[in-house]
C-alpha cells in the first residue's frame, strides 16, 4: 500500500492536499518539497535562464498556495503546478519579447518537413564525459534556438511526461499541433546537439 | 518504405503508438539504413539527456529563498 514508507502516514498525495487545504503548512510544504525541483529545471528549461527560472518557481507555488481551494482532485496535483508554471513561464517570456529577441512562434516559413543533416554517430555516453555543467550548456543552447511554442512542447511532453491531451489542453493547441510540434522539436534539437556530439 | 518516409514515423515510434504494420515497415527499413537509423538512436539520446535527472539541480540558495517566501506568505495571511 504504502509507496513513500518514508514518509508515513503523510505519504498519499491527496492526503497532503486535503490537509494543506484545511490549513496545514506542513502538508504544503511537503508538496512543496516534492515538486519543486522539477518546477525549477522545467522553469530553466523554457525561460532559459536561471533568474527567470526562480521568479517562475517563487510565483508558481506562491500561486499554487494562494489558489489552492481552487484546485479540483479530478486532475493529478502535479499536473495542475505544472500548469500555473507554465501560465507564469509564458508570460514572463512575453514580457521579455520586446527588449530581447525570444520567438514565441515559429515565425520563419519552414511548416514543412524537418530534414535531418548530420548523420554522424554520437559518442557514447556524453553525460559521463562531460562536465555536468557543460552538457547543461551545450543543451540549453539547443532548447534556446527553439521558438517558444516548440521547446514547451518538448519539455510537457518528453521530460515532464504529460499526455497529448494534458499538454494540448494547457498551450490551447490542437492535439495534431502538439504532434507536430513535438516531432519537429525532437529533430531539430537533436540536429542542434548532433554539432557538439558526435564522434571524432 | 523510404527514407522520408522513415523519418516521418520516427516521432510516432519513439511514442510506442503506431500500428503494427507500419512498425514492422520502418524496422525492415532502419535494419538496411545506417542514416536512419542514426537519427532514430540520436533522437531518443536526445530525449535521454534532456531527462537525466542529474542536470539541472535546485541550487540551496534558490530553494531557501522560495521556502523563506512561502513562509512569510503563510504568516502574514494567518495573521
Ligand atoms: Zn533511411
Amino acid at each position: 500500500m504504502e509507496t513513500h514508507p518514508q514518509a508515513g502516514a503523510l505519504s498519499d498525495e491527496s492526503v497532503l492536499v486535503a490537509e494543506a487545504k484545511a490549513g496545514s503548512y506542513a502538508a504544503f510544504e511537503e508538496l512543496v518539497n516534492r515538486y519543486e525541483k522539477k518546477i525549477y529545471r522545467l522553469g530553466l528549461n523554457v525561460t532559459g535562464n536561471p533568474e527567470d527560472a526562480e521568479d517562475m518557481l517563487q510565483e508558481t507555488f506562491l500561486k499554487a498556495f494562494e489558489h489552492l481551494q481552487d484546485f479540483r482532485e479530478d486532475s493529478r496535483f502535479y499536473t495542475w503546478i505544472v500548469r500555473i508554471a507554465i501560465n507564469q513561464g509564458l508570460m514572463k517570456l512575453r514580457k521579455r519579447r520586446s527588449s530581447k529577441e525570444v520567438q514565441i512562434e515559429d515565425t520563419s516559413n519552414d511548416d514543412g518537413e524537418v530534414i535531418p543533416r548530420d548523420f554522424a554517430d554520437w559518442r557514447p555516453n556524453p553525460e559521463e564525459e562531460l562536465e555536468r555543467t557543460e552538457l547543461e550548456e551545450i543543451l540549453q543552447n539547443a532548447a534556446r534556438l527553439l521558438p517558444m511554442t516548440f521547446r514547451t512542447v518538448f519539455f510537457l511532453r518528453d521530460v515532464e511526461g504529460l499526455s497529448t491531451e494534458e499538454t494540448a489542453e494547457m498551450l490551447n493547441l490542437s492535439e495534431g499541433a502538439v504532434k507536430a510540434r513535438l516531432f519537429r522539436a525532437r529533430l531539430r534539437l537533436r540536429e542542434e546537439l548532433s554539432k557538439t556530439l558526435k564522434r571524432g | 518504405m523510404n527514407c522520408k518516409d522513415a523519418l516521418r514515423q520516427i516521432s510516432g515510434y519513439l511514442d510506442g503508438n503506431m500500428d503494427d504494420e507500419l512498425k514492422s515497415m520502418l524496422q525492415v527499413h532502419l535494419k538496411c539504413c545506417h542514416h536512419c537509423q542514426i537519427v532514430f538512436d540520436t533522437t531518443k539520446k536526445t530525449i535521454e539527456l534532456y531527462c537525466d535527472g542529474k542536470l539541472f539541480p535546485l541550487p540551496n540558495t534558490v530553494r531557501e529563498r522560495l521556502h523563506d517566501a512561502l513562509r512569510a506568505k503563510w504568516e502574514s495571511r494567518s495573521k
